[in-house]
């Protein structure tokens, strides 16, 4: 990141709690300008509570937040440049489609003709050019969505923000939707910041994540460097499916598991640390059990379309998931191998930052 | 079978409440409507229409009478919005609003009773106005005395709709009016009134049809400076029993209970509007 690029959204050490809980532990956000953010978090972790935030409508207990340099603790919401789309989209029920729309421009005390204009080219970009004169209560949900997003974009913000608007959506509607938004999000150039608790969502759509839990981000990066390297148990858990194991670094790149040396990729930890493994189940490839690094016995298997989904344990009583293209017999036992870079060794109760400092540490060896 | 005795055992439940509204609703309306056109020798006759509508008394006494609910029912709306407004925002609606319905419970004439001592020459109202030095008034026999008691009767009425519809509205509404820049009463104008005007509605319709024929208050409060259709109508049947005339007035009252029924009852808050545009 250029050091002179200004953060278009700044959180630094907000906090927000009601009486005795604490929803936001010092939060420390950037955001840069043009980018699709996604919080990610379940439910009661705070990440709506951060949306609010920046919106306006709740105020941080400590803690600041920056727009575009300047601090807008104090600044109405309806003086801020962002808007929101809501989860259960907050329609106004008396106004037809294009008075919804227009409702933001109006008040602005914008000549008809270019609110009409406005209004017309907002609802084109959601492909509901025809819809104007609809009421609400006479469109489908997925309609409604996009009425809330044009709703929001007409208004030109410079950050959008997305309270899990998927949500209510049906799956297959909810798919084409984060095309939609991906796309939308890439022409127009805006930030977007969506709160999701779907995890798949979320890798799909986003440039950057932010995992959080208990009103705490774990984890800041990008979708592959979460799924790669998750900092501890409760991201790898959370982000995608995952085999995670207690086990030993021995020394830099040699790590003991279910009573196993093996190579791995992972450094800079005290010898004879404990630490958790972190192997995922499509990294694992099923072999003869002679040729296996692990021993595991089927104990049962789910046909998922595109894979299995085979549940297995080894001697130690440990469950090992795996996802394989091809099924294997329940009751026999078969050989995992995996490479040494599917490792992903994780420490316990290591921050952030001190995660990132070690990656940065070991890689310039 | 089973369905059959079931659906008699319904039908069963409905019985007592046609009973009642055949007994003191359709019934009381269709012998008014009937004696309606009776003089008082009892002769079958138009004349009581006649009169009510060429007679420049009883088009005042509609006028007055139709004036004076109006008033009430503004003040009455004007004092329960923001009350139910803020008891939406406190922390125990249902508290509040369980002491605002309370005086519903004591009977109106001792709520009257209790004003005209409230309002006399020596009363608290006065004892008050003589304290801050622009007392003592002639409170008691005013209209503004007649309208307020009224509207305080009429309160609670008009707090329980609005404070539903309020209730309702969802927080996200007034976020997203905020979001897209509306100023509080920008919000307020444009989206929680609208909103809301359905409890509006219902609210006026408790309010403005009774004391359209209010009558007690006019005398005991009101001191019978204004007379109202209501004080014309206990006049006929009590005091000078020309039923026919009293039965007329009655009809013309239902009339326009039915007719303000139609104004504000709608069907639904869009639909109303659909079709004026459509």
């Amino acid at each position: 990141m250029a050091v002179n690029t200004q953060p278009i959204i700044h959180l630094t050490n907000v906090c927000k709690s009601y009486g005795d809980q604490q929803i936001l532990k010092d939060i420390n956000l950037e955001l840069e300008a043009g980018k699709f953010y996604t919080l990610l978090g379940p439910s009661g972790c705070g990440k709506t509570t951060i949306l609010r935030t920046i919106a306006g409508f709740t105020d941080a207990t400590s803690g600041q937040v920056y727009f575009d340099g300047q601090v807008i603790n104090n600044l109405p919401a309806n003086q801020r440049q962002v808007n929101t789309v809501f989860q259960d989209y907050a329609l106004f029920p008396h106004l037809n489609v294009a008075e919804n729309v227009g409702f933001g421009l109006k008040l602005h005390k914008i000549a008809k003709a270019e609110i009409d204009k406005r209004v017309q080219e907002a609802l084109s970009l959601v492909q509901l050019g025809d819809f104007g004169n609809r009421e609400i209560g006479e469109i489908s949900g997925g309609q409604q969505q996009r009425v809330a997003i044009a709703r929001a974009l007409v208004m030109q913000p410079k950050v959008l923000l997305l309270d899990e608007p998927l949500s209510a959506l049906d799956a297959k509607l909810r798919k084409d939707m984060q095309y939609e938004l991906r796309d939308l999000q890439q022409r127009l150039g805006i930030t977007f910041l969506f709160v999701t608790h779907d995890q798949e969502e979320a890798l799909a759509m986003s440039d950057e994540i932010f995992v959080m839990n208990n009103g705490q981000i774990l984890q800041g990066g990008t979708p592959v460097d979460i799924y790669d390297e998750p900092i501890n148990h409760f991201v790898a858990n959370f982000i995608g499916e995952s085999n995670i194991i207690p086990g030993k670094m021995l020394k830099d790149y040699t790590v003991e598991f279910v009573g196993k040396q093996f190579e791995c990729a992972d450094a800079g930890m005290r010898p004879d640390e404990a630490v958790e493994i972190v192997l995922r189940p499509e990294d694992l490839d099923i072999v003869p059990a002679a040729q296996g690094k692990l021993v595991v016995t089927v104990d049962s298997q789910l046909f998922r379309g595109n894979y299995f989904e085979i549940v297995a344990y080894d001697n130690d009583h440990n469950e090992w998931l795996v996802h394989s293209t091809n099924p294997a017999d329940e009751g026999t036992p078969i050989g995992l191998t995996f490479d040494p870079q599917d490792i992903h060794v994780m420490r316990l109760h290591e921050t952030e930052a001190a995660f990132d400092a070690r990656l940065e540490q070991y890689e310039d060896d | 079978m089973q369905r059959k005795q079931r659906l008699s055992r319904n039908t069963a439940y409905f019985v007592p409440y046609t009973l009642w509204i055949l007994l003191f609703v359709i019934a009381p309306v269709l012998l008014l409507i009937y004696q309606s056109f009776f003089n008082i020798d009892g002769q079958f006759t138009f004349a009581n229409y006649q009169t009510y509508f060429s007679s420049s008394t009883y088009l005042m006494m509609t006028v007055n009478s139709v004036w004076y609910a109006f008033l009430i029912t503004l003040a009455t709306l004007l004092i329960s919005y923001p009350t139910a407004y803020l008891l939406n925002e406190t922390k125990h609606p249902q508290l509040w609003l369980l002491l605002i319905i309370m005086p519903t419970w004591i009977n109106l004439l001792l709520k009257a009773y209790a004003f005209i001592g409230i309002f006399s020459q020596a009363g608290i109202a006065n004892q008050f106005l003589s304290f801050i030095g622009i007392g003592p008034k002639q409170l008691l026999f005013t209209n503004f005395s007649f309208i307020f008691v009224a509207a305080y009767i009429q309160i609670p009425f008009m707090v329980l709709p609005i404070y539903n519809s309020i209730s309702e509205l969802k927080p996200s509404y007034v976020n997203a009016s905020r979001d897209l820049g509306a100023t509080n009463w920008q919000t307020f104008s444009r989206v929680i009134f609208p909103l809301t005007l359905p409890g509006v509605k219902a609210g006026i319709q408790a309010v403005f049809i009774p004391s359209l024929s209010l009558f007690m208050l006019t005398r005991l409060i009101g001191g019978n400076k204004v007379i109202t259709l209501g004080t014309a109508i206990e006049e006929h049947f009590l005091t000078t029993m020309n039923w026919g005339m009293g039965s007329t007035i009655g009809v013309v009252l239902i009339v326009a209970m039915v007719i303000i029924m139609w104004l504000t009852g709608g069907s639904g808050k869009r639909h109303a509007r659909k079709g004026l545009t459509k």
